[in-house]
């Protein structure tokens, strides 16, 4: 489903983030990518949704070369993507619902589907008594779960984790964890990228390790070794 | 297509009374730099008027030899009406009619009414008066014709070497008043978008997470493009009313005072007359400025 070929990244700097990385994520696998802060994670997530171009090496996403994609096809990719970030990122001058709802709205869905599909998400992430406050009125963990719920609406094929645990407590850590299994669980891939050695421990699935922006572990059932 | 372009502009309302701090901000800069472009537009009413003022009482007179037949003389006016568009009058008074505007001007002159009855007859020629758009080189170029074998026969003389210093001393007062009001247009205008785009720049700025946050979810450029720009329309629309509403008040309070300094000119009279002018530029200046600025910095967030 996503495939890095010998990807390098060297920033204008001349810090080197990524050197010759190369690993593939089958439809539907929950895989975690582990390292330090710094070691080209989140990298990894810019090159998946063209944010940024390798400096040698191709990205495909779903067979497509997202370096040779134009705007438009980034711009399809990217509404593949559901994305869970340490920031959240919201939209703060939107309400609970209307976060949700953007990311139909982007897609062009009917007013009858967003006013369907948005409640019901919000259930299931249990935000529905908050569907008209405004992301600064939530706690850390009720604006990870918005952006959970953001990231499931339009069912995606892939969902993006980068540090989704990050500004978390333990107890909404292992919530967001629980939904992330949830969702794998029900046929959508998972790319987890994280520095919490617990969580990756006792996930036992596959486990991508950087060190130096190089893959120094890639295994099925790891463990977090660094 | 429908459905986006509703979507957009609901963002947008939504976005401009969610920040109602930064909108009033916006639209009040905005407010200010129209007023300085409408001032301007009054200034130029002014200048034109007090312009047009000073010219018209600068011309050359052409005297014609006593006993000349009022037809030539009526040729001659038509033969200089006809030399060039710059031309923007000629009057014809007769030898009687002279009289009557000399005894007029003297009447309360006791010496000058007794020298005339004592001279018995209308010593004064008749003559035609020139105006031209002031340039003095228009003058001297009727000046010469008028001096031509053609005309000649006819001419007695012509002021204008008499009133060429007058005339380019005008010339060069009014040209200087055109310059300045060009010039001191052209750098307000500039400072006052200016001020306009970098309004427009911190309101976009504080946007500036959520644009790349529209960006990572999949947002096509004008799904994220446009509300900024309708709320940079609609500041200026908003900006545009309030200004002319000051405009209008403005004018019609300063009117009755700038009428005692320049008799003649109806401030307020002037801002009915060219309302829709002053719509047109108000609105090109606060919603065109507000537009293009929007566009120029979320493009540039747009393309990090």
């Amino acid at each position: 489903m996503i495939k890095f070929q010998n990807i390098t990244k060297i920033y204008p700097d001349e810090t080197v983030v990524l050197q010759d990385v190369s690993f593939e994520v089958e439809e539907g696998e929950f895989v975690s990518i582990v390292g330090k802060s710094g070691a080209g994670k989140t990298t990894l997530v810019r090159l998946i949704l063209g944010l940024e171009s390798p400096t040698s090496g191709n990205v495909f996403f779903q067979g497509l070369n997202v370096n040779e994609a134009d705007s438009l096809e980034i711009q399809k990719i990217r509404r593949k993507v559901g994305g869970i970030y340490q920031d959240y990122k919201l939209l703060p001058n939107k309400t609970v619902y209307e976060n949700v709802a953007y990311i139909m709205e982007v897609e062009g869905k009917g007013y009858g589907k967003i006013k369907k599909e948005v409640p019901r998400v919000l259930e299931l992430i249990g935000l529905e008594d908050k569907v008209d406050n405004f992301p600064k009125e939530l706690s850390g963990g009720e604006q990870q779960r918005l952006a959970i719920a953001r990231a499931l609406v339009n069912s995606p094929k892939v969902i993006i984790a980068d540090e989704p645990t990050g500004n978390l407590d333990p107890y909404n850590s292992y919530e967001v964890i629980y939904m992330l299994e949830k969702i794998n669980k029900a046929g959508a891939t998972v790319i987890l990228l994280t520095h919490d050695r617990e969580i990756v421990n006792k996930l036992g699935k596959r486990v991508i390790t950087l060190v130096g922006g190089r893959v120094i572990r890639d295994e099925a059932k790891g463990r977090f070794i660094i | 297509m429908l459905t986006s372009f509703n979507r957009i502009f609901k963002f947008a309302i939504d976005d401009f009374s969610r920040n109602k701090g930064i909108s009033l901000a916006a639209i009040f800069v905005l407010v200010v730099t129209i007023m300085l472009v409408s001032g301007l537009f009054f200034f130029r009413g002014i200048s034109s008027f007090l312009i047009s003022e000073i010219q018209d009482r600068i011309d050359i007179t052409a005297y014609f030899k006593d006993g000349v037949e009022e037809q030539d003389i009526l040729n001659v006016k038509d033969e200089i009406l006809k030399m060039s568009p710059n031309i923007k009058g000629v009057e014809y008074i007769s030898k009687e009619r002279a009289m009557e505007i000399f005894n007029k001007k003297h009447r309360d002159n006791a010496v000058i009414v007794r020298a005339i009855e004592e001279v018995g007859t209308n010593f004064l020629l008749p003559s035609l008066n020139i105006k031209t758009n002031g340039d003095p080189a228009q003058y001297a170029g009727v000046s010469n014709v008028l001096q031509t074998a053609n005309f000649s026969k006819f001419i007695d003389r012509v002021d204008f070497s008499q009133k060429k210093d007058t005339i380019e001393k005008v010339f060069s007062i009014t040209s200087n008043i055109n310059n300045f009001g060009i010039i001191t247009g052209v750098m307000l205008v500039i400072v006052a978008m200016l001020v306009v785009f970098n309004t427009i720049k911190l309101a976009v700025d504080n946007s500036k997470e959520e644009i790349s946050t529209m960006r990572i979810v999949g947002a096509s450029d004008w799904f994220i493009r446009g509300p900024f720009i309708i709320q940079g329309a609609i500041y200026g629309l908003i900006a545009c009313v309030v200004s002319l509403l000051i405009s209008g008040a403005s004018a019609y309070l300063l009117s009755s005072k700038i009428g005692v300094m320049m008799p003649g000119f109806n401030l307020f009279g002037y801002f009915l007359s060219n309302i829709w002018i002053l719509v047109l530029i108000q609105l090109a200046f606060g919603a065109g400025v507000g537009i293009i600025s929007s566009f120029i910095v979320v493009r540039k967030y747009l393309d990090v």
